[in-house]
């Protein structure tokens, strides 16, 4: 992606990261209207760039083989926008613009975002916590499958 | 109301405001229908505690529980255990609140639930969360947030996580390393910290001293076998065929369209081995020791679509095959063995026999594998609820990365989202009765039209082959063309084909008239009636070959290989007809609402369609495998064709689909199809040729016996009568495979088994709702807490 960046020879363990740009405009990734939070999420600063351990972090979780649980994890802080451990509606409403290209009116996307909390949140506080979050990824069996980017 | 005489928790004097408002004696109406449970509940406590909550039973009554009835505290020598140095005030609040004060049968279910389940839990791969510190939860990704509080802690964090992982066994290790949610160099370090840990831990009081020459030898023998292992597997992983069309493929459609190709995937492999394990120990040897008749017709082009002419003779169906054994060094005339010759003798007929059944008996295995396993992934007790967050979390496909395909998931979404707030609204006002009557007429109508077109179809079908019997029939008596002959036999494969290709788009045209309530329903109701048509013709042709026993056949008599004949034929009709219905289905539908209609929409790929499709082939081939060993590698010929051509027509005609398609349940599904109704017939043929059906007399290696099994069981004679030292072996074949009690006892354990795990799975389900009420009533603590603080320490006058 950067050979100029990116040296050959990692046996010296060189502290190199790619910044943010570099790596949202792959091509498996260009498109994504997440891409932002996926890079964020993986990233050891919280702004995206990234080392070449997290790089291979980051399509680890997204191959196939990863386990429910990491992909839950992952999956969790990526939704989650404004990294306070909870997915509130701010979150929620975000998540809905980013998934329907802003289409849905402020109404529909106010229904769908109580829907939402009324159907996953348990402990009744008004926002998903970890434990929500994967009770109700543990009903989708598709999760595995989406949640997936083939390289 | 009476003053409870003092006990252990002084709750009740100071109690001013919450007094219940049920009487004593309706709290005792209400008790004594637990009165069982208390005592079953009460006979594993201790004496004291059995006290305590007989006299709180008879008090004590939180707001909270008054609506739902639940009048006592079950937990309340618990808490007492936990916190000996709580004030009784404080206890008094942590009785009163809402997840404490559950009815005592709830709770005796959920404490008994635990109690029996905690060691099964326990032997499970994943440690039980109470017992994982704290460091791998996710915030363990937060911990370099905390840096002002120093390095000391973070390698106290990193200590204690060491020392947790030591604890595990080395499955449960391995699980958890790796589902932490740490990056790769930090899992890297901690294997090796808990390898060199191990190792110290094997020997306490030799902590530095050097491997043994043999330990040495041992470890690089086994590095060096486990980095050959993972290359082998990496190796695995890049040969898997067709990697970068899937990507392709899943690049712009989705999960949806990529699992026809990836069930096309399955059945290749299926045939695969089916032909391989044929090909060696069937064909192979037979095409080494040919038989004395040689094949006098000459190859023409027909022979390909009707394998007729001059494949009749050849390897390809059954009648080549010799009955005698092949090689053998005792030739029955001059009954003198020369066995030093260093000649394998090889029983052609027993070969044959154990081959089909063994390979069947393996692709039986792995189908029920397949299911249970796909069943295991897609099927979650209680997953009723909770459309809308599974669409808003688990709709969005990563996979697809083309920007129009992209934008096509965003409409798609919004869509489905818009439909289920519809939905909502629309449950929310039940339908009028004139309503409910049309739907119903309309439904009525609609199974009616799909039952009558089959039972048209299967009357058409029947009809048919009984005419063209008769007139295969005449023209042989004619004297016509034996090309001329040939060519009539391919009237009914042309004829049934059709029929699968009209039928479905009728059943989708009714669908579409039919306007289910929701779309998974249409997608099941489309494709029961679609597999219902096939079955039952493929059930009423099979009932047509074995009955008739074939008369085509001018050679020998030798009914079988007309059956293969026949198969065959069905086979490549099926491939020519699918080649058909992807040409006008979807190339010359793109032309027309393209270039007549203006319209920009592209026809969309049916996958339910184009899946059933594949499983009706797949029939086919197991139908024939007995008669034609051959039909494997004709149908691993048809599913590479297919995989290219119904990519390259999705690539050029078709768009993603915009109904909501859940793959992986879908999936299941698929193989669950595949296994039942066309495994499962295919079986039911193969074993009624194989015990019932008598073999024809002029061909094939069965010639002499009355049935194929019969084969079999000559063999075991024969084995009894030269080494009387197995009885045991003929034994084992008298009493269990013959005798049929054997089998119903099998069935009646298998039943039972089943009947067990239905209970189990139902008792989850409850457990199940009970926790979530737990859970919730959880949740109302911390309401309840806040609430209680802010009386004791606000300025409120009235506090409840």
């Amino acid at each position: 992606m950067a050979p100029n960046i990116v040296p050959m020879d990692y046996t010296k363990d060189p502290d190199v990261k790619l910044p943010i740009q570099l790596i949202i405009n792959m091509p498996e990734l260009k498109e994504n209207p997440f891409k932002e939070r996926i890079v964020e999420a993986f990233s050891e600063d919280g702004d995206g760039n990234l080392s070449f351990n997290d790089f291979v972090d980051m399509f680890s979780v997204l191959s196939e083989m990863a386990p429910r649980e990491l992909k839950a994890i992952y999956a969790f802080k990526i939704y989650d926008f404004n990294t306070d451990n909870f997915i509130c509606k701010s979150d929620l409403e975000k998540t809905l613009n980013k998934l329907t290209r802003e289409e849905l009116t402020a109404e529909e996307i106010t229904l769908v975002c109580e829907k939402v909390i009324e159907e996953a949140d348990m402990d009744g506080d008004g926002k998903l916590a970890f434990a929500d979050f994967e009770n109700m990824i543990s009903k989708a069996p598709d999760f595995l499958s989406t949640f997936h980017i083939r390289i | 109301m009476t003053q409870p005489v003092s006990f252990t928790l002084h709750v009740l004097e100071s109690r001013d405001g919450a007094s219940p408002d049920l009487s004593l004696c309706d709290e005792s109406a209400v008790h004594n229908s637990f009165q069982q449970l208390l005592q079953e509940q009460s006979m594993e406590e201790p004496e004291l505690e059995l006290e305590e909550l007989e006299l709180q039973e008879l008090t004590l009554g939180g707001r909270e529980n008054l609506a739902a009835g639940h009048t006592e505290a079950w937990e309340e020598p618990e808490s007492r255990r936990e916190h000996p140095d709580f004030s009784s005030a404080t206890l008094l609040i942590l009785a009163d609140m809402p997840s404490r004060t559950i009815g005592r049968s709830q709770g005796a279910i959920i404490s008994q639930f635990y109690n029996r389940t905690v060691k099964l839990r326990r032997r499970s791969s994943r440690p039980p969360l109470r017992q994982v510190s704290r460091s791998a939860r996710p915030s363990l990704r937060q911990y370099d947030l905390e840096l002002d509080s120093g390095h000391a802690e973070q390698k106290d964090t990193h200590s204690l996580l060491v020392k947790e992982l030591q604890s595990l066994s080395s499955s449960q290790r391995s699980h958890m390393l790796q589902a932490m949610p740490v990056s790769l160099a930090e899992k890297r370090s901690l294997r090796q910290e808990l390898g060199g840990h191990r190792s110290t831990l094997r020997k306490p009081d030799k902590t530095r001293r050097p491997l043994s020459c043999c330990g040495q030898l041992k470890h690089v023998f086994l590095t060096g076998f486990r980095s050959l292992w993972d290359g082998f597997l990496s190796l695995l992983h890049s040969l898997q065929p067709w990697h970068h069309s899937l990507k392709q493929i899943s690049g712009r459609f989705g999960s949806s369209v990529l699992s026809y190709f990836l069930f096309l995937k399955t059945l290749l492999m299926f045939n695969i081995f089916l032909f391989l394990t044929l090909l060696i120990f069937v064909v192979a040897t037979q095409a080494a020791y040919p038989p004395a008749t040689k094949n006098s017709r000459l190859f023409t082009g027909l022979e390909l679509l009707t394998g007729a002419g001059s494949f009749t003779q050849t390897l390809m169906y059954y009648g080549y095959y010799s009955n005698f054994t092949l090689n053998d060094p005792c030739t029955p005339v001059s009954s003198s063995c020369q066995p030093g010759r260093g000649h394998l003798p090889y029983n052609m007929p027993l070969a044959y026999v154990f081959t089909i059944g063994v390979s069947f008996f393996i692709t039986c295995i792995l189908l029920v594998y397949s299911m249970s396993r796909s069943f295991g992934e897609s099927y979650r007790v209680g997953s009723t609820s909770g459309d809308f967050a599974i669409k808003v979390f688990c709709a969005w496909d990563y996979k697809v990365i083309q920007r129009r395909s992209v934008r096509l998931q965003n409409e798609n979404i919004r869509t489905q989202l818009k439909e289920l707030l519809g939905e909502q609204q629309s449950k929310s006002r039940p339908m009028s009765l004139c309503r409910k009557l049309g739907r119903m007429v309309v439904l009525s109508l609609a199974w009616a039209v799909s039952v009558g077109t089959v039972v048209g179809c299967i009357v058409a079908v029947y009809y048919f082959a009984e005419h063209m019997l008769k007139v295969h029939r005449d023209s042989r008596d004619e004297e016509s063309s034996e090309a001329q002959q040939e060519a009539l036999l391919l009237a009914l494969p042309v004829v049934v084909s059709l029929m699968n290709l009209v039928m479905p788009y009728l059943y989708n045209l009714l669908a579409a008239w039919e306007k289910q309530e929701s779309p998974a329903l249409e997608v099941y109701v489309a494709i029961f009636r679609n597999l219902i048509l096939k079955m039952i013709v493929l059930g009423l042709l099979c009932y047509h070959w074995l009955s008739r026993k074939m008369g085509y056949s001018t050679e020998d008599n030798c009914w079988e290989t007309s059956v293969g004949q026949e198969l065959y034929r069905f086979v490549v009709m099926d491939f020519v007809f699918t080649l058909l219905d992807t040409f006008l289905g979807e190339l010359l539908w793109r032309l027309i609402l393209e270039k007549r209609l203006m319209r920009k929409q592209r026809p969309e790929f049916d996958i339910a369609r184009n899946v059933l499709e594949l499983i009706y082939g797949q029939t086919l081939t197991w139908l024939g495998v007995l008669f034609c060993p051959l039909l494997p590698a004709v149908q691993i010929l048809k599913l590479v064709l297919l995989f290219y051509i119904k990519k390259t027509s999705l690539m050029k005609n078709c768009q993603s689909p915009s109904k909501l398609w859940r793959a992986s349940h879908m999936s299941t599904v698929f193989i669950t199809l595949l296994c039942f109704p066309s495994f499962l017939g295919a079986a039911i043929f193969l074993s009624y040729t194989i015990w019932a059906v008598k073999p024809s007399i002029a061909c094939g290696p069965f010639r002499m016996q009355e049935t194929i099994y019969e084969s079999g069981k000559t063999w075991i004679q024969e084995l009894e009568k030269s080494s009387p030292n197995i009885t045991w072996f003929t034994w084992i074949h008298q009493h269990l495979v013959e005798n049929t009690f054997f089998l119903f006892f099998v069935s009646g354990v298998l039943l039972a088994v089943i009947y067990l795990q239905i209970q189990v799975v139902k008792g989850h389900r409850r457990i199940i709702c009970l926790l979530k009420e737990q859970i919730a009533h959880e949740g109302e603590d911390k309401v309840f807490l806040i609430q209680k603080l802010q009386c004791i320490y606000g300025k409120q006058e009235t506090c409840p």
